[in-house]
Order: C-alpha cells, then sequence, then structure tokens
C-alpha cells in the first residue's frame, strides 16, 4: 500500500518547522526519520493532509558535550549514535540499547527524536533516558523553548509532554562517565520489539554498586524508572544473590500489557529476570 | 507535485512527483529499475534495500522527495562495464540464491556489512543481514557468499 495523499514541507530550520506546525495545526504530522511513520502512513493508520519534513534541519543534527551535559540533536540517527565516541563514553547504557533498535537499514534512517516522541511503550530509548535522567528540549511558537525531564516526557500510550505546535529539538544527557551499562532485551525473533527490556547503568565501587539507575521497557503505557530498586541495589556487592534480592520487587506497581507475545504476568516475571542480568552484566560480574 | 532531483546508479534525474511516492515506487514505475523489488510492504523483509548516499536503506520507507539532492545506488548500479560486482560474483558462485526474491536485498546490505567491516565473521555476516528475509531459509549459503567476496574484495585491495 502507499500513503493517503499529503502536502510535504521541508522546512530548513527549526524556527520555520515551529511556523509550519503553527500553520497546519493537527492537520500535520513531523516526519524525522519515519522508520514508524512511513509504516503507519502507508498502512493508513494515519492520513495528516500535511507532512512536515525535519531531515534538511542542520541544526537538528549531531552530538556534542557541553560540561557535563551530552547534547544530543533529535535528529541524530540510531546509526551516529552508535558511532559517538561521546555517547559511548559517556552514556554506555545508550548506546547499548541502540544496538538492539530493529536492523542496520532502521538504524540508518531512525532517529532518537523520533522514537522519543512516537513514544511506543515497547520502544527501546525511553528506558536508557529515563536511566540516565535525561532532559527534553522542546521547542515552541515564537522562539520559545522549554525543558522537561524524562520523567515527565511520557505521558501515556504514544504520549508526550510535547504538545500542538511544538517541536522535540535536543536531548541533554548528564555524563555518567565510567558507569558501566547493560541493555536486556527479550524478543523471540530477530529485530522484534522488545517483549520486555531493562537499561541498567551502574557506578561500581571496589566490587559493590555505588549507584545504579534502571529503566523498563515495555511494562507499561509508557517506559519506566525502577526507583526503589535503585535505592535497594546501593551498597550491595554485586553477587548474584545480592542483586536477585535487591530487584525482586522491580515489577511492583507496574503494569505491563497482555498480548500474543506474553501476558501481565509473564512479563512481571521477566522483569525481574531481566533486570538481574542487566544489573549484573553492567556491574561487570 | 514536488520536484525532485536524484542520481540514481550515476546518473541524475529531475522528476515531478506525488509527495506520497515512496522511493522504492519511485525506482520501479518512474525509472524502471525493477531490480529493486518490494517484498512485505511493512518496512521488515529487507528486499527494497538500496544505498542512499552510500549507507543502506529500505526503500519503502523513504519517501522520493527525501532523496531530492541525494545519490541512490541500486542493484542495477552495483556492476561496473558489464563485470558483476564481487558480492555478486560470490553470490552466483555460492549458490546464494533459491528463488532470488530477497537477493537485491541480500545484495545491497551485504554490500554495506562490508564496507564497515571488510572482514565479518560469520556472527557479524548473520547480524549485519539481520534486517533481511530469505523465505527460502537459505541463509547458509548467502552468508559463504558474503565470507567468498569479503576474501574477494580484500585480495582485489591488496593487488591494486
Amino acid at each position: 500500500m502507499i500513503p493517503a495523499q499529503f502536502d510535504y514541507v521541508a522546512p530548513s530550520s527549526v524556527e520555520e518547522a515551529v511556523a509550519a506546525l503553527a500553520e497546519h495545526g493537527d492537520e500535520a504530522k513531523v516526519l524525522a526519520g519515519g522508520q514508524s511513520l512511513l509504516p503507519i502512513l502507508r498502512m493508513r493508520l494515519n492520513a495528516p493532509s500535511v507532512v512536515i519534513d525535519l531531515g534538511r534541519i542542520a541544526e537538528l543534527q549531531g552530538v556534542s558535550e557541553e560540561g557535563d551535559h551530552l547534547v544530543i540533536g533529535a535528529m541524530t540517527t540510531y546509526a551516529a549514535l552508535l558511532d559517538s565516541e561521546a555517547v559511548n563514553t559517556h552514556a554506555a547504557v545508550l548506546n547499548k540499547a541502540i544496538h538492539t533498535v530493529a536492523d542496520p537499514q532502521i538504524r540508518h534512517r531512525g532517529t532518537i527524536g523520533g522514537a522519543l516522541v512516537h513514544a511506543d511503550p515497547a520502544g527501546d530509548v525511553g528506558a536508557p533516558a529515563l536511566a540516565l535522567g535525561a532532559e527534553l528540549v522542546i521547542a515552541g511558537p515564537g522562539g520559545s523553548t522549554r525543558t522537561v525531564a524524562a520523567e515527565d516526557f511520557f505521558e501515556d500510550l504514544f504520549t508526550t509532554a510535547v504538545g500542538e505546535g511544538e517541536l522535540l529539538t535536543q536531548i541533554r544527557i548528564p555524563k555518567h562517565t565510567g558507569w558501566g551499562a547493560h541493555y536486556e532485551k527479550f524478543v523471540r525473533v530477530s529485530h522484534q520489539w522488545s517483549i520486555v527490556g531493562v537499561a541498567a547503568t551502574v557506578r561500581s565501587e571496589g566490587g559493590s554498586i555505588a549507584e545504579a539507575r534502571v529503566g523498563l521497557t515495555n511494562m507499561g503505557s509508557t517506559p519506566l524508572r525502577a526507583k526503589a530498586v535503585e535505592v535497594a541495589l546501593v551498597g550491595k556487592p554485586a553477587t548474584d544473590e545480592a542483586v536477585r534480592e535487591a530487584v525482586a520487587s522491580v515489577a511492583d506497581g507496574t503494569n505491563p500489557p497482555s498480548d500474543l507475545n506474553g501476558d501481565s504476568d509473564y512479563r512481571k516475571h521477566l522483569a525481574t529476570v531481566l533486570t538481574r542480568r542487566a544489573v549484573l552484566a553492567a556491574a561487570g560480574a | 507535485m514536488t520536484r525532485i532531483n536524484v542520481t540514481v546508479d550515476g546518473v541524475s534525474y529531475s522528476d515531478e512527483v506525488e509527495p506520497r511516492t515512496l522511493l522504492v515506487q519511485y525506482l520501479r514505475e518512474s525509472l524502471g529499475k525493477t531490480g529493486t523489488v518490494v517484498g512485505c510492504d511493512t518496512s521488515n523483509c529487507g528486499a527494497c534495500t538500496v544505498h542512499l548516499d552510500g549507507t543502506s536503506v529500505k526503500s519503502c520507507n523513504v519517501l522520493a522527495v527525501q532523496a531530492d539532492g541525494h545519490e541512490v545506488t541500486t542493484i542495477e548500479g552495483l556492476a561496473t562495464d558489464g563485470e558483476l560486482h564481487p558480492v555478486q560474483q560470490a553470490f552466483h558462485e555460492c549458490h546464494a540464491l533459491q528463488c532470488g526474491y530477497c537477493t537485491p536485498g541480500m545484495i545491497m546490505q551485504a554490500c554495506d556489512v562490508l564496507k564497515h567491516n571488510p572482514d565479518p565473521s560469520e556472527q557479524e555476516i548473520r547480524e549485519g543481514l539481520e534486517g533481511n528475509l530469505c523465505r527460502c531459509t537459505g541463509y547458509h549459503n548467502i552468508v559463504k557468499a558474503v565470507q567468498q567476496a569479503a576474501g574477494a574484495m580484500s585480495s582485489q585491495a591488496v593487488s591494486s
């Protein structure tokens, strides 16, 4: 199938893109890398009358460092992030998660900003963004910008804090230099969406866990951060027994979906197993 | 309609296209380059893989208007002066196809794998071809062909 007809706008700056959004309102859909949007348009699950392509906006591309933060342009592709030494050094859990996204061709086109705003609960970049305490910079009308913490960004299934007329422009990530990292993703077949995924990043001191951050993929209508588990892990030795105990309650309070890949209880069990594996791997055990 | 200027297999084209036209549709229906095929229509199978500015993409998942100002290489642009590309030659010699439908995409993606990693392990080849499905399940010989092509390309690089 091919998409329904639409008009195409390709602005060359954020300012122009925001102006196009203001002009077309909810008739418009923003095109980032297109790896989720184009299948949706082809299957006619959505039929916007205008598509605003961000692909020509240079200021939305690339990774830079600002003091103790990494600044990632929303249109930076997965492939560019995998090639980024800065991401690998200062936000290793993001690198590990992106390695598992889809397949090479999709990673060449798909963008981190597109994935975050699409907010598929089975997508792999939300959990590391939460675990790393990312901040999302959103541009609005009249040159305004606001910054939203990752914890406040994901509102519901496919719904984020990016409002009508607004655009995600940057992802700012506090550097986690020297932190071990792992993304444990459970799938049945190659390049499947996560049935459950766990992003863990750990700062170790003398064989013990000094600090830990844990994000969960597909354990509810949004990615989740497992704060109680993070607290329980502090000071624990990186052993199977100690970590098993500390993460046992990781699924408490979650409401994961039931579908053909597994029911809700199964996902809750899976989350404890995957969290243990992810934390142990991140701690280098 | 939107005007696009795009170079495909070394030839420049300037065409009016509907914005909703997929790159694969443009290649097949406007340019007659039917060597690139549509397999699944859901961006899973990789049969439509082409290179956009030298990087592999699924051409059913790119709009033709997004290729404006860029360079596309299809399976039809790989051979030079009637000589098969080493990956094409290796697929031929290793019998790396059964029905052949996935072959154009497999070859284009194999070229991308070898560009980034000239000497991949079997595991790396399988991971590199993760986004390309062979419904005949003929993966064994496909992997063998990519290994043979890697050898041929590195000895070619040494001799030149």
